[in-house]
């Protein structure tokens, strides 16, 4: 029997040209990763990194590998880095595992409002455990101002949680400064940034930038889905918050997913091997399809800052007067995948938290398409996306009732 | 238990969203309604052309614009397919659930797609009679629930919007 899923992607059929960039969801794993994962299934380091046989030390070897493949890329010790699964597990055990084993020192968290939703719905978790979460405001640009984070920090606090680039709107947080205003309030915070979005694509480096707890993910970076990091400076305190067997991680228990990681490691060696040489190339194609569409489509604005204080590959425009759910389906007809922050996209029926943090209205958070390019995108695809655009918005504003006056 | 977020769409709701029927603003309609709100992310317009008989107004013809997501579209187009040719009275008795089942099923988070077209399309039958100043019997006094819903939308958008809710 046919599935409901094969018949819905029947009828959608598949365009001719297909352009993805939708890499901030998720994406195509470069065929160099996915070479140096295949071993891992099969041939060497299949056993499970915490038994004492070979099969078992070989996986561990990549564990330590990895561990020191990230650390170099952010100036840590291999020792403190924690793998778990995702991203969002990472950002559950900073948020849960600090609160949990600090709450003697404290109990309020302040988390920007523009943290990814691991980070936010953990922290309001903890308030019926008494903790007090505060969001910290950010400007139409998403910027959290450094005289308001340190207003809203006192004594109590125990966890600060700025990210350092925000995953819809692309805006770099000055976090060095946010991180030295908290520490002057009180500098007893822990101080974490989920920087998923930043890795690869802004340095980052946990002295230089002062944190305590960096969130990154494999996915991010093009390597596979199914690995997270935490790291976890020297000295501070975190509760593990799931509970297992053996572990070679004692954060986060669970058997390592070693071919992932075997993955993850090759994206990172790509993503660092020619850093600013693939970021700016990058940019400039952002760039490109971002004037193209600012220029060739009517009401359609801007969400998140413009220059340098933009990660390199992120664009996120809102179209007025159409739904961004639509916009995705439609773009998807024509092989362009994207994604939008929509109240029907998210499913909970709200549109997307970040877009009404900077004060875009409902209708306008509505609207929201983001587009995340990578190093691997032509400038032939960004020429493609940016002449189906304006057509797709086009047809969608014809079916509208609204915007005619 | 079942938890998993099932498919928002269906291939009927695609095709429809691909090649819509009857879309378009009607020029001098002899009775038109919206409803839905821009800030909740999906508004449908419904317009009719009626045509009076002895004593019964038969749907010559309806057509819609719609801002939502594609289940929104395709609701409305449906619905501009099932009430043409029916009698004002035959139209108000079609219900959500027959404009979302002959979309192939919308699942749960979708169905307000079909409620907000039925909604409309009842508004613009009250407002055809309003208009001329009579009410037929079958036409109840008090809300249907589609007519209801369409209003808790809009009125609950307000509420959350509170100041900031702009008038254009």
């Amino acid at each position: 029997m046919t599935s409901d899923v094969r018949r819905l992607l029947e009828a959608h059929g598949r365009a001719e040209r297909e352009v993805y960039m939708d890499n901030e969801n998720s994406g195509q794993v470069p065929p160099e990763v996915v070479e140096a994962m295949l071993p891992y299934f099969n041939q060497v380091g299949y056993g499970h990194p915490s038994i004492t046989n070979r099969p078992g030390w070989e996986a561990f070897e990549v564990v330590q590998e990895t561990a020191e493949a990230v650390a170099r890329t952010i100036g840590a010790d291999p020792e403190d880095v924690h793998f778990t699964h995702s991203g969002t597990e990472a950002n559950n055990l900073a948020i849960l595992g600090v609160a949990r084993a600090n709450r003697s020192r404290g109990r309020k968290i302040v988390v920007s409002a523009v943290e990814h939703l691991s980070v936010i719905l953990p922290a309001e978790s903890l308030e019926d455990a008494g903790f007090k979460v505060v969001r910290a405001p950010v400007d139409e640009e998403g910027f959290v101002d450094q005289d308001v984070l340190a207003e809203l920090v006192d004594r109590e606090t125990v966890l600060v949680s700025v990210q350092t680039v925000n995953h819809e709107i692309g805006t770099i947080q000055r976090v060095r400064g946010l991180s030295e205003v908290v520490r002057d309030k009180n500098a007893d915070v822990i101080f974490h940034t989920d920087a998923c979005d930043a890795y690869g694509r802004v340095r980052i480096d946990a002295d230089a930038m002062g944190v305590d707890m960096i969130t990154l993910s494999s996915h991010k970076i093009l390597g596979p889905k199914g690995v997270g990091v935490l790291y976890v400076a020297d000295g501070v305190r975190v509760e593990p918050v799931l509970r297992g067997a053996l572990s070679s991680q004692p954060l986060w228990p669970g058997v390592e997913n070693v071919p992932a990681m075997a993955g993850f490691k090759r994206a990172i060696e790509l993503a660092f091997e020619d850093f600013d040489g693939a970021n700016g190339r990058v940019s400039g194609l952002r760039d490109r399809l971002m004037d193209s569409i600012l220029d060739r489509v009517p009401d359609a604005l801007l969400n998140g800052p413009r220059g340098e204080e933009r990660v390199s590959d992120n664009l996120n425009v809102s179209f007025l007067h159409v739904e961004g759910e639509a916009l995705t389906v439609e773009l998807s007809m024509r092989g362009v995948y994207v994604s939008s922050g929509s109240a029907c996209t998210s499913r909970i029926l709200e549109p997307s938290h970040v877009m009404l943090a900077i004060g875009r209205r409902y209708e306008e958070a509505h609207g929201s398409i983001l587009f995340r390019l990578t190093r691997y995108h032509t400038r032939d695809d960004v020429d493609y996306v940016a002449r189906q655009v304006p057509e797709a918005v086009e047809r969608l504003r014809r079916i509208s009732p609204l915007g005619k006056g | 238990m079942s938890t998993r977020v099932p498919l928002p769409y269906t291939p009927k709701v695609l095709e429809l969203f691909r090649n819509p029927k009857n879309l378009g603003k009607m020029e001098n309609p002899d009775a038109a309604a919206q409803a839905g709100s821009p800030a909740c992310g999906d508004v449908i317009s419904l317009y009719l052309r009626i045509a009076r008989g002895d004593r019964v107004e038969v749907i010559e013809d309806a057509k819609f614009e719609s801002y939502g997501c594609a289940a929104n579209v395709a609701a409305a187009s449906m619905l501009t397919e099932m009430i043409k040719g029916k009698t004002l009275r035959e139209a108000w008795e079609v219900e959500w659930q027959e404009v979302a089942e002959a979309l192939g099923g919308l699942p749960p988070v979708k169905r307000h797609c079909s409620i907000l077209a039925v909604g409309a399309l009842r508004r613009a039958i009250r407002a055809y009679y309003e208009h001329r100043d009579r009410k037929p019997d079958w036409l109840p006094e008090e809300l249907t629930m589609a007519e209801k819903q369409a209003l808790e939308e809009e009125e609950l958008i307000e509420r959350m919007y509170g100041g900031r809710l702009g008038r254009g």
